[in-house]
């Protein structure tokens, strides 16, 4: 019988508990057993980015740590970025300046984005690129991505 | 894919888990911020029956000066190190290193102690804890010894670790007022591991003298490899153009690079050439700048 624990977070604001089992990732509890399928995994080996999600602030590759390890822990993932059914600005600039096609990396694009534009609204478009590189991308070239998040910025100090 | 299953301990101190280590020796692993280990378990090329996470251990995430020295917790993340203050002042070739981990939310989690076990001949920190002639503190049943670099590293992905012991701290001198450094790193993007790097440090005595290089390689040989030769070379000189271009040669010299996927030998011992003589030319001009 395998070993299960108790665990208690809060993700987006919610508190939640689950039973997990030691091995079971942060992103599968967070897609399997909360249902908050916006965070998507790609390569499972903290390559791709396309899994990361913000842990008491910070950001981290959600395959790259157990769900048990995240006990007493707030997380946010893309599904708290958004408010009172209103999109964020950055996911506004996503949409205006087409920073996702099919959409597979776009909750790592966000999350990385979120952070990065908390520490430094006002970037250069060099700082953007280098805080965006560590999340993969097979559509869009990258160019875009870099566009909406310097756009987001400009909204986001008000214009 | 996921991970075999295991059996899980959060110990809360040291010897808690150096007890946990002794009672299940080879079976078991630590677990520190897991950015090696964890897509190790992933893709099942490590198995073990056994993880000792030893993320509760509070008492090992810590930055301190004593005297002349750094003295840095196991479990500090890289990130705090890249960020601090006391490091970007007393040792910054530390941190500039750091800045080529992967990305930012590897290096949330990933921490110096589990970068230095891990012993990955490409990674950063062991490479600059060699040219810093840093120390390893290490725990165990029979208590604790400090291990230099060259005592510590033993080959690929293999340190002196004994199975039931753990690194506790990592002790790394400051670095002189009057002293040249560099990091540099090769690799194919941003965030990659790096195919080759080196750290270079130019410890200035007087009359313009260099009194002491230290120069360290990784990528290039089976653990990070002080460039002796090149050091003694510039040691004890007026640093030159035609210098600098020597030692870069002599570095290349006394690598072993292998061929692989990445990058073949010979291009490895180019870049160590190549690398060797620009980090030197960044850490000299750090000098003539004034900083």
């Amino acid at each position: 019988m395998a070993d299960r624990r108790r665990i208690r977070v809060k993700v987006n604001g919610r508190e939640v508990q689950g039973e997990v089992e030691p091995r079971k990732h942060l992103v599968d509890f967070l897609r399997e057993d909360l249902e908050l399928t916006g965070t998507h995994v790609g390569c499972e080996h903290g390559i791709c980015g396309s899994c990361t999600v913000l842990l008491n602030g910070e950001p981290v590759r959600s395959c790259l740590m157990f769900a048990i390890q995240a006990d007493g822990a707030e997380i946010m993932t893309v599904e708290g970025v958004a408010q009172g059914g209103k999109l964020h600005p950055l996911q506004e600039a996503f949409q205006e300046h087409h920073g996702l096609q099919c959409g597979f990396c776009t909750p790592g694009q966000l999350m990385t984005a979120y952070h990065f534009l908390k520490e430094n609204p006002n970037p250069t478009e060099e700082e953007v690129r280098l805080a965006m590189s560590g999340v993969l991308c097979r559509c869009t070239g990258y160019k875009q991505v870099i566009d909406s998040v310097m756009a987001a910025a400009a909204k986001m100090r008000g214009k | 894919m996921k991970p075999c299953a295991f059996e899980y301990f959060t110990p809360a101190t040291v010897p808690e888990a150096i007890g946990l280590l002794e009672r299940y020796g080879e079976e078991a692993k630590v677990l520190a911020g897991g950015q090696s280990l964890i897509p190790m378990l992933n893709f099942r090329v490590a198995r073990p029956k056994v993880l000792v996470d030893i993320n509760q251990v509070k008492e090992l995430d810590y930055i301190r000066e004593e005297k002349d020295e750094l003295v840095i917790g196991g479990l500090t993340r890289e990130r705090s190190l890249e960020v601090s203050p006391l490091i970007q002042k007393k040792c910054p070739i530390l941190a500039e290193a750091i800045s080529y981990i992967g990305h930012l939310p590897i290096r949330t989690r990933g921490t110096i102690g589990g970068s230095l076990v891990h012993a990955d001949p490409t990674a950063e920190i062991p490479v600059v804890v060699a040219a810093l002639e840093g120390q390893m503190k290490v725990a165990g049943p029979s208590g604790e010894r400090l291990l230099r670099a060259e005592e510590f590293f033993v080959t690929y992905l293999t340190s002196a670790l004994e199975p039931s012991e753990i690194l506790v701290e990592v002790r790394i001198p400051t670095l002189p007022p009057n002293t040249g450094w560099s990091f540099m790193e090769f690799s194919r993007r941003h965030g990659d591991f790096g195919i080759v790097s080196v750290a270079a440090l130019l410890f200035m005595g007087s009359q313009g003298r260099c009194q002491k290089a230290s120069l360290a390689l990784g990528g290039v040989a089976p653990s990070p490899l002080r460039a002796r030769e090149a050091e003694i070379l510039l040691s004890g000189q007026v640093i030159t153009e035609a210098l600098i271009m020597e030692a870069g040669v002599r570095a290349a010299q006394a690598t072993e690079p292998e061929s692989d996927y990445h990058a073949s030998a010979e291009y490895r011992r180019n870049l160590a050439k190549v690398f060797t003589q620009r980090s030197l030319q960044e850490a000299w001009n750090k000098i003539k700048g004034g900083k």
